[in-house]
Order: C-alpha cells, then structure tokens, then sequence
C-alpha cells in the first residue's frame, strides 16, 4: 500500500470493501482505498460509474449495504445521524450543481453550517466575519444580499466552494465542480480549489469526468506572489488518481502510471488532455 | 411472484418510518420556531380566501337544498338546524382539509422534492440539520394549529351562506336561523368537528413531506410526487374521515 514518508498511520478516509446498491443496481461495487492527510486524489468516471455515490457515502449520507467506511480514524458505517454531524463538521463539501438553498440568500447559506453545525454555533457578529472573509476568498463579496438564483452557473459554483471552506475543514470533496461550465469558469474554478488546497494545505478530493481538471491538481500549484496557478514540480502536490467504472475501482495510481495504461477505458479518460 | 406488491409496501413502511421519526423528534431540540410561523402563514393564511369561499358556497348550496327537502314536511324553519350539522361534522372538516392537501401538500411535495433533486437535501444533511427536524416537523406542526382553525373559520362562514339563502330567499327571521342553528349543536359534533381536522392535518403534511423527501428522477420527478401527494391525501383523509365518524356514531 502507498503511503507518503512522515504519514502517521491512520488514513483521513478510508473505505474497505465498499457496496452500495439501489434498487438491484449496483452503484459501488467492492471499492477499497485509502486518502491521507495532505493528499490530493482525483476521482475519474464516466456518468453513473458511482463517483456521486462514492462522495455522499464517505459523509454518510448513503449507507453501505456491505463494507465498512473510516472518516479521520472513526468507523462511520453504523454511526447514527446526530454523531455524524460531528465528523461532517470537519469536511467541507461542494455538490454538483452546487447545493444551495434557493430560499436564502449568498449570505446565509455561506454562513449556514456555522449557524446549523452543532459542533460549529458561533455568534452572529463572528459569523459574518467568516462568512465576508470566505466569499473574499471566492472573490464575490459583493453578492451577500443576492439569492442564488440571481447568479451565474459559475458564481453559484463559486459560493458552493465558499459554504464548502467557511469552516475550515480538514478534508474538501468536490463533486464535478466544473461539470457544465465553460472552459474559463471552468479555470477559475479549478485555480480556486488548488489555491485552498495550498494556502491550507487541505485534503482534496475531486469528482470529475474532466481530465484537464484533474490536470492542473495534479500538476500545478498557486502561487501567493503572483496570484495565479504556476506549474509544480513532480511529485510536490502528492495526487493520486482513482478510476471508477460501473462502481468498480478501475485504477488506483500516480498520473504517470494512468497516462502510461494501455486499457481502453482508462485511455479514454487520458486522451482528454488535448 | 409477489413482486408487484413490493413498493406499495415499502413506500408504506417508508412513510411510517418518516411520521416515527417526525414524532420522535415533535418535542427535541432544535424547534426552528421561524419556519413554524414561515409556514402557518403559507398554509393558514394562504388558505384563507379560498377556504372562506368554498366554505360561504357549501352553506349556501346546503341552506337552499335542504329547504326544499324540509318543504315537504312543511318544516323549513328546521334549515338553520341542518346547515349546522352537515357543516360542523362533515363538510366543514373535509372540504377545509381537501383544499388545504390541494394546495399545501403539493406545495410542500413540489418544494421539497425540488430541494430533493437539486441536492439541497443532501447539503442539509451535510451542513450540520436533520431535514426531519428542519423542514417536516415545522411543516406538520403548522398544519396541526391552522387546519383546525381554518375550519372553525369554514364552519361560520358556511353557517352564514345557509343564513343568506335562509333570510333572502326562505323569509326565515335571523333569530329563528341561528337558534336553530346553534342549539341543534351539541359538544360531541363540535369536538369531533375538530378533532377531524386536526387528524387530517397529520395526513396533509406527512403525505406531503413524505412523496416530497422520496422524489427521484429530475423535474420530471417533482411533478409526479405533487401529484401523488394531492391524490393520496384527499384519499386518506375520506378514509379517515369514514373511520372517526364511524367512532362518532357509536359513541
């Protein structure tokens, strides 16, 4: 098993044995893996290989039919709803579409886990403050009073990847985060999750069908001076790469030995990048 | 074999399931006492106007019906006496409680089924709140305060439309209406006059959460649970209806 040097044991997610079925369909079939700390892991697949599926199982919010799934060392798979919150205090999530409620406003549904999360209740005043400082970051202060049907399909992305951070968390999942955007919101959007995985140096995982997002993970880093995603040295931003396929684990590696795989469904992902 | 029986089945267990949870949680922290007014105006005030319509119609159509059965017996002072009690114990209850799953049942499917569809029930759950607690508990305790009190309002409302016909069209003085009327009523038809509704309302917003939390397959989806959502309620609450009358009657 892989594991970076200086890496204590214990695993930020790990899943053993993993299936998950609805109605006869299996939507997760056998998948074993694990992420640590520091991590960034790229999850690939085509529609409905179970990579939604994979996201909402390590919140808890599917539970496993067989298998057993680990969030920061604890077994999750039996835990009831009210201690769950506690766990999914410390991960912060993007959704597909991006999740928000359209009844509340910018403001409040960035602020809403701070508000809600019942390991997280801060005051009011102090909420506003992380609230203005996480919208900062995503570079939409100014939206605060608008609802999100006002905004853009990339804005709501962009407040998504806001509710997702305001509280800190140790480990971010990203659920296709530039599925139906065009290719330069899709940038921003990108450039947005390497800086927060550098600035913090959070554990990412991403969802995406996009091999030129899994692109710039892996291969580029934000830089504090300029601003902007620079190229990183080999190796320096430690991503693996998982491939799902009709709920089974395909592939599990460095890029290098994805690009160098000579199976057809594995290619088809790579051959993306052009 | 039975295999067609399966989801009807489940979907029962399911919903039971949900109204278990819902009256776990009825008394636990956190009450969003917010979303408990939010709705009782959507669903008590919002109704209102219709309500207060269908109900002045009902006692009108019922005020000049049962004239007509009662002039056969040269006994039409008796109208005020029948308006009252098919209002108070049959219509009054039902016809409010139609009308608000009509309105408030789909309402509650197709919103919550669009927040099932679009993942915000999934955020929720992620953000740190139960949608038990946060969206159906506010829903049903709302509907179990108003739904009573629309039908009180149903009530006196179609009592006066039975006293339009009565004092218009019938010659019947105002005292010898509303004596009649109110006399003919006895505590057993007022408590289960509102015992009715408050019964109904369980039914209203459960259903109307439950095909609303169990939406899949899109915005296609939404639109088929509203619809299972009205025509399920108005099912249950005959049947209902038919079960408390059928105490009522043996008391």
């Amino acid at each position: 098993m892989w594991r970076e040097t200086g890496q204590d044991g214990v695993p930020v997610l790990r899943f053993d044995r993993v299936s998950v079925s609805f109605d006869e369909v299996r939507a997760l079939n056998d998948v074993s893996f694990r992420v640590y700390a520091g991590e960034s892991r790229v999850i690939l697949g085509a529609a409905g290989s179970g990579k939604t599926v994979l996201l909402k199982t390590a919140l808890g919010l599917i539970k496993p039919d067989s298998g057993r799934v680990w969030v920061f060392g604890q077994d999750i798979t039996e835990m009831p709803e009210s201690e769950l919150f506690a766990i999914r205090a410390r991960i912060g999530v993007l959704f597909q579409e991006g999740g928000l409620f359209d009844s509340l406003t910018v403001e409040e549904n960035v602020g809403y886990p701070l508000e809600n999360q019942p390991s997280l209740r801060c005051p009011p005043d102090e909420r506003r403050r992380r609230v203005e400082e996480a919208l900062r970051f995503v570079e939409l202060e100014h939206t605060l009073e608008k609802y999100p049907s006002e905004l853009s399909g990339g804005m709501r992305r962009r407040v998504g990847i806001a509710r997702a951070v305001v509280t800190e968390p140790e480990l971010v999942l990203y659920d296709s985060p530039t599925a139906g955007l065009d290719p330069i919101t899709a940038y921003t959007i990108i450039a947005l999750i390497v800086k927060e995985r550098d600035l913090r140096n959070i554990t990412t995982i991403m969802v995406t069908h996009r091999y030129q997002d899994a692109h710039f993970l892996a291969g580029f880093r934000w830089d504090p001076a300029t601003g902007r995603l620079v190229p990183a040295p080999a190796g320096q931003t430690r991503t693996r790469f998982m491939v799902l396929r009709e709920g089974r684990l395909a592939f599990e590696g460095t890029r290098a030995e994805l690009e160098a795989s000579r199976d057809p469904y594995l290619m088809k992902f790579v051959r993306r990048e052009g | 074999m039975l295999d067609f029986l399966k989801p009807p089945v489940v979907a029962v267990q399911e919903f039971f399931l949900l109204a278990g949870r819902t009256f776990r949680n009825l008394f636990r922290r956190p009450h969003y006492a917010g979303d408990i007014f939010l709705q009782m105006d959507t669903i008590g005030v919002g109704s209102l106007p219709i309500v207060s319509l269908i109900g002045f119609f009902t006692g009108a159509v019922m005020g000049m019906q049962m004239s007509k059965a009662l002039q056969q017996y040269g006994a039409v002072g008796q109208t005020g006496q029948l308006v009252a009690l098919t209002m108070v114990r049959e219509l009054g209850p039902v016809l409010t409680a139609v009308v608000v799953a009509g309105r408030n049942a789909a309402g509650m499917a197709s919103e919550l089924g669009s927040m099932k569809v679009t993942e915000q029930i999934d955020a929720m759950r992620a953000l740190g709140t139960d949608p038990v607690q946060k969206l159906v508990k506010p829903r049903l305790i709302a509907t179990a305060v108003v739904l009573p009190l629309l039908t009180i309002i149903a009530d006196f409302v179609g009592l006066f439309g039975g006293f339009v016909i009565a004092y218009f069209f019938l010659n019947l003085s105002p005292a010898q209406y509303w004596n009649n009327a109110w006399q003919s009523l006895e505590y057993l038809d007022v408590s289960f006059g509102l015992l009715k509704p408050f019964v109904f309302a369980f039914v209203v917003a459960l259903t109307g959460c439950y095909y609303g939390l169990s939406t899949t397959g899109g915005t296609q989806g939404v639109g088929r649970s509203t619809t299972q959502a009205v025509v399920s309620s108005i099912i249950l609450i005959f049947v209902m209806n038919l079960f408390i009358t059928r105490i009522y009657v043996s008391l």
